[in-house]
């Protein structure tokens, strides 16, 4: 167990490294003076040349990796452009948004898939199974950007039950969920189809096994054998998926603020492209990253928790 | 106790059983024989109650006088492993990865009431001691246990209500002879201990004929004869007993050529693997072949036995310069193929594997298939050509040339190892590596096989390395044998001098081990 | 010939509809959609305008028309980037299953996996300024793992069988019989994948084009005339529904036509047939 999550951790901070190159390597390095991409044609050399000091645009490439990762894990992620204040503290602010509109999202998926895909695959073939897979079919077909506007002309154009958008803060709890409920379902409802088509096909794979027969000839009943035996098995590819979802959410994410004019990191991070504010663009795009990166690192971990066979040696 | 009448099944309009009846009264032993497709598994699993779905099925089956055929669903759970239980043929995927073997033979109490988890637990540590392995923890997991123990973790779970009626399907046959004999033996202990009568379904004659006190044979869905085992061994009065009995012992003629030519010569073989991988370091290396030496002369049939795991595939690999070796020498017509083979050698020596379901391209024809090692030679055939030597390699063994242009799915079995031995002869090699070649097959077809490859030799006088853990195929085939044990070959001689006078402790015990069905002649006379 | 599932004539009819509707405006479409004019914007559906027209005064079809060109080509281009790269390297890790290369090409996969692929997408385009062929470029670049990781796990359990020994013993090499046989036989799952990816291009095209960073005007695109739409969600809701509907149903078709592929190709299903 411990040698398995060596190995895990060990990879995560690989993935965060190389990650994290990347990132630079495409904002920073790659040909195109970043300085005078931000200040657009008009700039004056003496205001490029004065932009480039701030940036810390003035040593070798190596030196500003090193200088921005170092700012990174002290807390310090470089100062906003546009907004002339930290980025960590744009990025505090925007967390609180964010991060529960993930939350919400995944519960809200999983709660959906697992039932619907627990009963397509126990009565596999009947008019449930064929109306649940059509209805997954249709669900992950839709944009969820789409499915949002459509959300917002019924439910805050037609019915007026919520606002079309923006984010009244956490004082008001109630208000604040209820502000992020319609961005979490137009985020969920893709999601929960894929997923529960993925828990459908896992547990028909898993039904099919040898050890359900045994359990079967021990006595069980077909739905005892899915309980007690194919569920937990199904559980290691939904696992995976969950955790891929994870990496969909966040992007996902970026667009449905958007739409419902939520102050996320996801209208954080697209106010910095439109601004091109490539500091923002740059450390909000990292710190995504290693929030996906981590929760591969969970995943990892749930498997260990699921599989015996991981946790050996 | 167990009397089954008229029992038939159709799967939608097809139908598989037609009229199958038999009984089995407490403490006895009662083994159902036939080949694949015989529909000998399908009987078992409609006692069960766990026939597939859109099966129809019509007759009785009376367990102490109720109709397990007339009971509901749930009626059926209550009576699945409480009075009958039942183990399969691949332990290696029958018990749950994800849960202890402990929890898994408790189950079975717990499933049905009969005890709290904590006594259920208790139980569950007196059976497991009972089949065998009181060494194992409850807390052990399916995957850090082996085939045999594994099948006995299944038997515990099956036998822990003390069940009246414990079928075991084909509950051997993916388990080496030694392991084979181990769980035979349970199997016997439980039944003449406990007193449960025992279904016991098997394609190998030997198995019931050591083991049952009455069989039965089925043949597409009908079982053709029936009575205690010495007297349906010894009077074979229906035709496909007689023909099942005689391809299970059959014996090719044969007249072995002896030309002192060495023509495959393994000097001091070493292969080891790197161990597996724990976190970022390997495990101890594994070393599956050590120090193994021999010689294949011309026109000789050479034996290599072993039970799974012993090295043979590897050596085999390494024979036809798939593996390299880590020392050693290995010479074929006496030019080394380490490190690498001489592309020029490689159409001297050409192999047949055990699957004939993965031995070919599903997407090419019959023609490309066994044209494919031309791919050797120089100058290969073209043309009209080509398909003349084609057509001579199917005809050799025995299909026609019209086959070429099939694909392999149009084939059976059998026809298909045939095909495999038409691209093996298709480059006219001197040696044929034969990798458990008819371990696949119904005994019928097998034997046919054998008649074919023995014809073959004669013929070509062909040299034959035939490797295979069955020792009466290697017996009836084979002119002198090596039996390898761990990497190592531990005995050499003439096949014969081997069988009857083993000198090596495991050889001893691998003949001790193996199913044997008496002599015709002797049961006859 | 067998019956052809349902599924998959109904997927090939919904995509082919859109298909030919993109062939279609590459040579005619009802009107042009370059052109504005204030004095027909927002109009009903009428016998001149078909689905009437949007806040510029364009005919709603025209562009519909346009856009699928659009989406469809950024999706095909990047499924083909993700292919022609993918495949070749997925093959190659399987062919040297457990050595650097293989170690190498999977653990890269990975790292392609954790980046949040559109994020990525939206960087990228970002900071080599949006165009469709940035966007196609985004995308498909996350196409290549996952046809490296298709091509690879299918054609793993292929090298174990004995017909690729067989093959190795008639003195092929790994490429060769990469070629020759495994490609052939893992050809089925990768048109499936292949279908699943071109949905996945076009959802990713649309949301692109959303947010400004996919096709740029005045080419029209599906995801852009919702985004334009959007303030007007109010007052002409069908400006909003229609290029959704679009999007909808090309994506169900072709999800639709690659489950039913499946179902034709799945070699299990056939040697049942055989």
């Amino acid at each position: 167990m411990a040698r398995y999550l060596l190995t895990r951790a060990l990879s995560l901070g690989l993935s965060l490294i190389v990650a994290s190159v990347v990132i630079f390597a495409l904002i920073e390095v790659i040909p195109g003076d970043p300085a005078s991409y931000m200040m657009g044609l008009n700039a004056t050399e003496e205001n490029l040349a004065a932009l480039r000091t701030e940036l810390g645009l003035t040593g070798s490439a190596v030196e500003r990796y090193l200088g921005w990762i170092g700012g990174m894990l002290t807390g310090d992620f470089g100062t906003s452009y546009t907004y002339r204040v930290p980025v960590a503290d744009l990025v505090v602010d925007r967390i609180g948004v964010s991060l529960p509109l993930a939350i919400y999202a995944l519960t809200l998926s999983t709660l959906i898939a697992f039932p619907i895909g627990i009963i397509a695959a126990s009565r596999r073939g009947t008019w449930a199974d064929h109306g649940i897979m059509g209805a997954t079919q249709l669900g992950i077909a839709i944009p969820n950007f789409w499915f949002a506007m459509l959300l917002v002309l019924l439910f805050a154009v037609t019915l007026r039950w919520f606002s079309a958008g923006g984010f009244p803060g956490w004082s008001d709890p109630l208000a604040a969920l209820k502000a992020l409920t319609l961005p979490a379902v137009a985020l969920a409802l893709p999601q929960a189809s894929i997923l529960a088509r993925v828990m459908r096909s896992a547990l028909i794979d898993t039904l099919e096994q040898d050890y359900i027969r045994t359990a079967r000839a021990k006595g069980l009943s077909r739905g005892q054998a899915i309980r007690r035996h194919a569920l937990r098995n199904a559980l290691i590819p939904v696992l995976t998926i969950i955790g891929l979802q994870f990496s969909f959410l966040i992007a996902g994410a970026i667009i449905i603020e958007n739409v419902f004019f939520l102050p996320g990191l996801g209208r954080l991070i697209f106010q910095g492209i439109t601004q091109r504010d490539l500091i923002v663009v740059e450390s909000v795009t990292m710190l995504l990253v290693f929030a996906v990166i981590l929760v591969t690192f969970l995943v990892d971990l749930a498997y260990a928790l699921v599989d015996p066979r991981l946790r050996r040696g | 106790m167990i009397a089954v009448e008229e029992l038939s099944l159709a799967i939608h309009t097809t139908p598989i059983l037609r009229g199958v009846g038999f009984d089995i009264g407490p403490g006895e032993i009662f083994g159902l024989v036939g080949e694949s497709g015989s529909g000998k598994s399908l009987t078992a699993l409609t006692l069960m109650g766990l026939a597939p779905r859109g099966t129809r099925v019509t007759g009785t089956a009376r367990l102490d006088g109720t109709d397990l055929l007339g009971l509901s669903e749930a009626q059926m759970c209550r009576l699945r492993g409480n009075e009958i239980g039942m183990i399969f043929q691949e332990p290696m995927t029958a018990l749950n990865p994800l849960q202890t073997i402990g929890a898994q033979v408790a189950e079975t109490l717990t499933i049905h009431g009969k005890a709290t988890r904590a006594e259920a637990l208790t139980i569950a540590r007196d059976r497991l001691d009972r089949v065998g392995l009181s060494h194992l923890p409850l807390d052990r997991y399916p995957h850090e246990l082996s085939g045999g123990q594994r099948q006995r973790v299944c038997i515990a779970a099956a036998i822990a209500l003390n069940p009246r009626l414990l079928i075991a399907d084909e509950p051997t046959t993916a388990l080496d002879v030694t392991t084979q004999a181990q769980i035979l033996a349970l199997l016997r202990s439980l039944v003449r201990d406990d007193g449960l009568a025992l279904l016991l379904i098997t394609h190998d004659l030997a198995v019931v004929a050591g083991m049952a006190d009455r069989i039965a044979v089925m043949q597409a869905g009908k079982i053709v004869e029936t009575g205690p085992t010495a007297q349906v061994l010894a009077r074979q009065s229906h035709p496909y007993t007689r023909a099942l009995f005689a391809a299970s012992a059959h014996v090719p003629a044969r007249s072995p050529l002896h030309v002192p030519e060495p023509l495959l010569e393994v000097e001091r073989v070493h292969r080891h693997y790197p161990g597996p991988r724990q976190g970022l370091r390997r495990g101890p290396q594994i070393e599956a072949v050590r120090g193994v030496s021999f010689t294949l002369h011309r026109g000789e049939s050479l034996g290599l036995v072993g039970e799974s795991g012993c090295g043979k595939s590897t050596l085999t690999r390494a024979i036809l310069g798939l593996d390299p070796v880590q020392s050693g020498d290995i010479r074929i017509f006496g030019r080394s193929i380490v490190p690498h083979m001489p592309a020029g050698l490689r159409a001297g020596i050409q192999v047949v594997f055990q699957d004939p379901y993965g031995s070919f391209d599903p997407r090419w024809r019959v023609d490309r298939i066994i044209s494919e090692p031309f791919h050797l030679l120089s100058d290969p055939p073209r043309g009209e050509n080509r398909r003349a030597r084609v057509a001579d390699a199917l005809t050799a063994v025995h299909l026609s040339p019209d086959d070429m242009d099939k694909y392999p799915h149009e084939f059976s079995g059998g026809q298909r190892q045939r095909i495999a031995i038409a691209r093996a002869l298709i480059t006219r090699p001197k040696i044929i590596v034969l990798d458990e070649a008819v371990s696949a097959l119904d005994v019928s077809v097998r034997a046919r096989i054998l008649d074919l490859l023995a014809e073959l030799q004669a013929e070509l006088g062909l040299s034959y390395l035939f490797i295979s853990h069955d020792l009466t195929v290697v017996r009836a085939i084979t002119d002198r044998v090596l039996v390898m044990q761990a990497g190592q070959i531990v005995e050499e001689g003439p096949t014969a001098t081997v069988f009857d006078a083993p000198e090596h402790p495991y050889t001893r015990q691998l003949l001790a081990a193996a199913p044997r069905l008496p002599m015709v002649s002797e049961a006859i006379t | 010939m067998t019956r052809l599932p349902p599924a998959l004539v109904l997927g090939a009819a919904l995509s082919g509809v859109f298909l030919i509707a993109a062939l279609v405006s590459l040579v005619w479409v009802p009107h042009g959609v370059t052109g504005v004019s204030i004095a027909t914007r927002l109009q009903p559906p009428s016998a001149t305008h078909w689905l009437g027209t949007d806040q510029l005064g364009r005919d709603l079809l025209s562009m519909l028309m346009v856009g699928a060109q659009t989406s469809i080509a950024v999706a095909l281009l990047a499924v083909g980037i993700g292919i022609s790269l993918g495949v070749p390297l997925g093959l190659a890790a399987a062919a040297n299953r457990g050595g650097w290369l293989d170690e190498i090409i999977m653990r890269g996969n990975d790292l392609i996996f954790a980046f949040p692929s559109l994020v990525i997408a939206i960087l990228i385009t970002a900071r080599y300024g949006p165009s469709a062929s940035n966007a196609i470029l985004a995308i498909g670049i996350f196409n290549i793992p996952v046809f490296a990781r298709v091509a690879r796990g299918a054609a793993l359990p292929l090298w174990t069988l004995d017909y690729i020994l067989a093959a190795r013993t008639a003195g092929k090499g790994r490429f060769r019989i990469s070629a020759e046989h495994i490609l052939p036989n893992i050809a089925n799952l990768l048109i499936v994948q292949a279908t699943i990816q071109f949905s996945l291009g076009i959802l990713a095209e649309a949301a692109l084009s959303y947010v400004g960073l996919g096709a740029q005007p005045p080419v029209p695109s599906w995801g852009r005339m919702l985004a334009e739409a959007q303030t007007m969600i109010y007052t002409h809701p069908m400006l909003a529904v229609l290029p959704g509907f679009a999007i909808v149903l090309t994506v169900l078709g072709l999800n639709l036509m690659g489950d039913g592929l499946r179902d034709v190709l799945d070699p299990r299903l056939r040697r049942g047939r055989a």
